[in-house]
C-alpha cells in the first residue's frame, strides 16, 4: 500500500514538484529528488544540526520534516544564500574568513542556522552566538572560527564594517590573499 | 529512506482527525515531530497511518479566558517563548522553554506534543504540572477534560484513549504577586535534564509566601509535584532557611531513579540543590514584582 503524493513547493526561489512518498524527509528530498546536495545529513535525527534549512524563513531539521509537509511552502538551502555565482553571501565570506570550516560537513547546516539567528538577533553578544550554534555540531573546528565568523557576518550585515573583499582570483603563484592573510613572518 | 512505509493524512480540520483516528487502522497522530520522527527514521515505531495535524487551524493559538490561559495543542514551542502574554502572566514558560531543545527544534515542537509524548524529564509537563493545568481531549464520544495530576500514568505513558487526541490545555490563573524559576541540570544544553525543577512562589501583602508549588522533572518515572516542600513553605518567610528545608523535603519525597549514568543518589542529591535555587530564583522575581 504504498502511497504516493506529488507536491508543489518552491526552493531557493524556484518553483519543483515532485512526486514522494509519505516517508521521505525534506532533506531526501531536496538531495535525491531535486539533486540539492547542499544539505548535509548526518545523525537523521535531529541532533547533528548538518541538515538545517530554512522553511518560510524559520530554522528547522530537514530530517524530522517530511516532503509532504513542505507542500506550499518556501525553502531555503545553502545554495540560495549567494546573491550571485560570482558573489559570496556575507555570512559564507566570514565563514572562509575566519577559517569557520575544514572538512565542511556541517557548514551548510552551521550556515543556515546563522543566518535564520542574525536575522532575529542583529547585534548579538559572543554568548548568544554559541548558543545559537548549539544545535549544530562541528567535529572539527573547535567552534571558536565559527563564533569569529558569525560576529563578523553580524557586523557586516548592519553595515558597520565593509563586506570582505571578493572571490580570489587564480594567479600565478595560487590564490591570491584574501581579507585577514596572514602578515609575512 | 528511514521511516517503514505508511500512509499518509493530513486533515483540514478537528472534526476530520478525530474521525480519522477512530476508523484507521493503526494509526499514530504527529505534531511538531521532533521527537516522533527520531523515533519513525530509528524505526521504533512503524504506523501504518500517520495522521498529520499541522494543518488544522484551529489547534494553534494563545487565548486570555476568564482565571486562566487556554493554549492549542499544535501550538509551537517558539510561539509560546515569544508571547507576550505568557510572558507577563507566565514567565516560567520561557524560563523552561530555554531548556527544550535548539531554537530550530523549538520552531517546530509544540506543546502538545511534549505533553503527549511525555518524557519524564521534558520541562513543558513539569510547567503543566506546577499550574495543575486542564487538557482538554476529543474522542469519537466528544471531549473530556483531564487534570495534570491525571495524565501521567506511567514512563512515557498519558492517560489517553487510543481514540482520543489532546485539543488544548487550560493553565488556571495563580493569584497574587509572584515569582518563578526554573532550573535544570543536563550533561550539554539541550539534551533532556538529568533533574529539572520548577518553583513558583506567590506572596501575601505581608511578604509571606502564600502559595508555594514546586515541581520536579527527570527524578523519577513521571514528572511529580512535592506536595511536603509546598507545605513547607506556605506561610514561611521567603529566605535561605525556607528555601533548605524545602530541598530537603523534596529530596525526601521524591523518589529518584538510577541509569547508566547517572545514580539514584546523585539525582537525589540535584533534587535538593536544585529545589533550593529554583526556590531562590523564583523569590528573587517575586520580590522584583511586589510593590515595596
Amino acid at each position: 500500500m504504498t502511497d504516493h503524493r506529488t507536491i508543489d513547493l518552491t526552493v531557493n526561489g524556484q518553483r519543483y514538484s515532485a512526486d514522494v512518498e509519505p516517508r521521505t524527509s525534506l532533506a531526501e528530498l531536496l538531495r535525491d529528488k531535486l539533486d540539492l546536495t547542499g544539505t548535509h545529513v548526518g545523525c537523521e535525527h535531529g541532533v547533528c544540526g548538518a541538515c538545517t534549512v530554512l522553511v518560510d524563513g524559520d530554522a528547522v531539521r530537514a530530517c524530522l520534516m517530511l516532503a509532504v509537509q513542505a507542500a506550499g511552502r518556501e525553502v531555503m538551502t545553502a545554495e540560495g544564500l549567494a546573491p550571485s555565482p560570482e558573489a559570496l553571501h556575507p555570512v559564507q565570506a566570514a565563514f572562509r574568513n575566519n577559517h569557520a570550516l575544514q572538512c565542511g560537513f556541517c557548514t551548510p547546516g552551521m550556515m543556515m542556522s546563522v543566518t535564520a539567528f542574525l536575522r532575529d538577533n542583529p547585534a548579538p553578544t559572543e554568548t548568544e552566538v554559541r548558543e545559537a550554534i548549539s544545535g549544530n555540531i562541528c567535529r572539527c573546528t573547535g567552534y571558536q572560527g565559527i563564533v569569529a565568523a558569525t560576529l563578523e557576518a553580524a557586523a557586516v550585515l548592519r553595515g558597520e564594517i565593509p563586506a570582505p573583499p571578493k572571490q580570489p582570483k587564480e594567479t600565478a603563484h595560487g590564490r591570491e590573499a584574501t581579507g585577514r592573510a596572514r602578515s609575512p613572518r | 529512506m528511514k521511516p517503514a512505509p505508511f500512509a499518509y493524512h493530513d486533515p483540514a480540520t478537528l472534526d476530520d482527525a478525530v474521525a480519522l483516528l477512530a476508523s484507521l487502522d493503526d494509526p499514530k497522530i504527529i505534531a511538531g515531530g521532533q521527537s516522533l520522527m527520531p523515533m519513525l527514521n530509528m524505526r521504533f515505531l512503524q504506523p501504518a497511518n500517520l495522521i498529520d495535524l499541522n494543518r488544522i487551524p484551529e489547534l494553534f493559538g494563545i487565548t486570555p479566558e476568564a482565571d486562566g490561559i487556554r493554549i492549542g495543542a499544535m501550538t509551537r514551542q517558539r510561539d509560546l517563548a515569544q508571547s507576550d502574554l505568557l510572558g507577563a502572566q507566565m514567565p516560567i514558560v520561557a524560563q523552561a522553554l530555554h531548556w527544550v531543545g535548539h531554537f530550530q527544534t523549538r520552531n517546530r515542537g509544540t506543546l502538545g506534543g511534549s505533553l503527549c509524548h511525555l518524557d519524564p524529564a521534558a520541562e513543558l509537563p513539569l510547567v503543566a504540572a506546577l499550574y495543575d493545568a486542564e487538557l482538554t481531549v476529543r474522542g469519537p464520544d466528544g471531549a473530556r477534560v483531564i487534570p495534570f495530576a491525571e495524565w501521567p500514568l506511567a514512563y512515557m505513558m498519558p492517560s489517553i484513549g487510543l481514540d482520543e487526541m489532546l485539543v488544548s490545555v487550560r493553565f488556571p490563573t495563580i493569584a497574587g504577586p509572584q515569582g518563578a524559576g526554573f532550573v535544570e541540570y543536563a550533561r550539554r544544553h539541550g539534551d533532556f535534564a538529568i533533574v529539572a525543577v520548577g518553583c513558583i512562589l506567590a506572596l501575601g501583602t505581608d511578604g509571606t509566601i502564600v502559595n508555594a508549588r514546586i515541581a520536579v522533572g527527570g527524578a523519577d518515572q513521571v514528572v511529580r509535584r512535592a506536595p511536603a516542600a509546598e507545605a513547607a513553605l506556605a506561610g514561611a518567610t521567603p529566605g535561605p532557611e525556607a528555601w533548605r528545608a524545602a530541598a530537603a523535603h523534596a529530596a525526601a519525597e521524591i523518589e529518584t531513579m538510577g541509569d547508566t549514568y547517572v545514580s539514584a543518589a546523585y539525582r537525589t542529591r540535584l533534587v535538593r540543590v536544585l529545589t533550593e535555587r529554583a526556590a531562590t530564583k523564583a523569590a528573587a522575581q517575586a520580590a522584583s514584582h511586589t510593590p515595596a
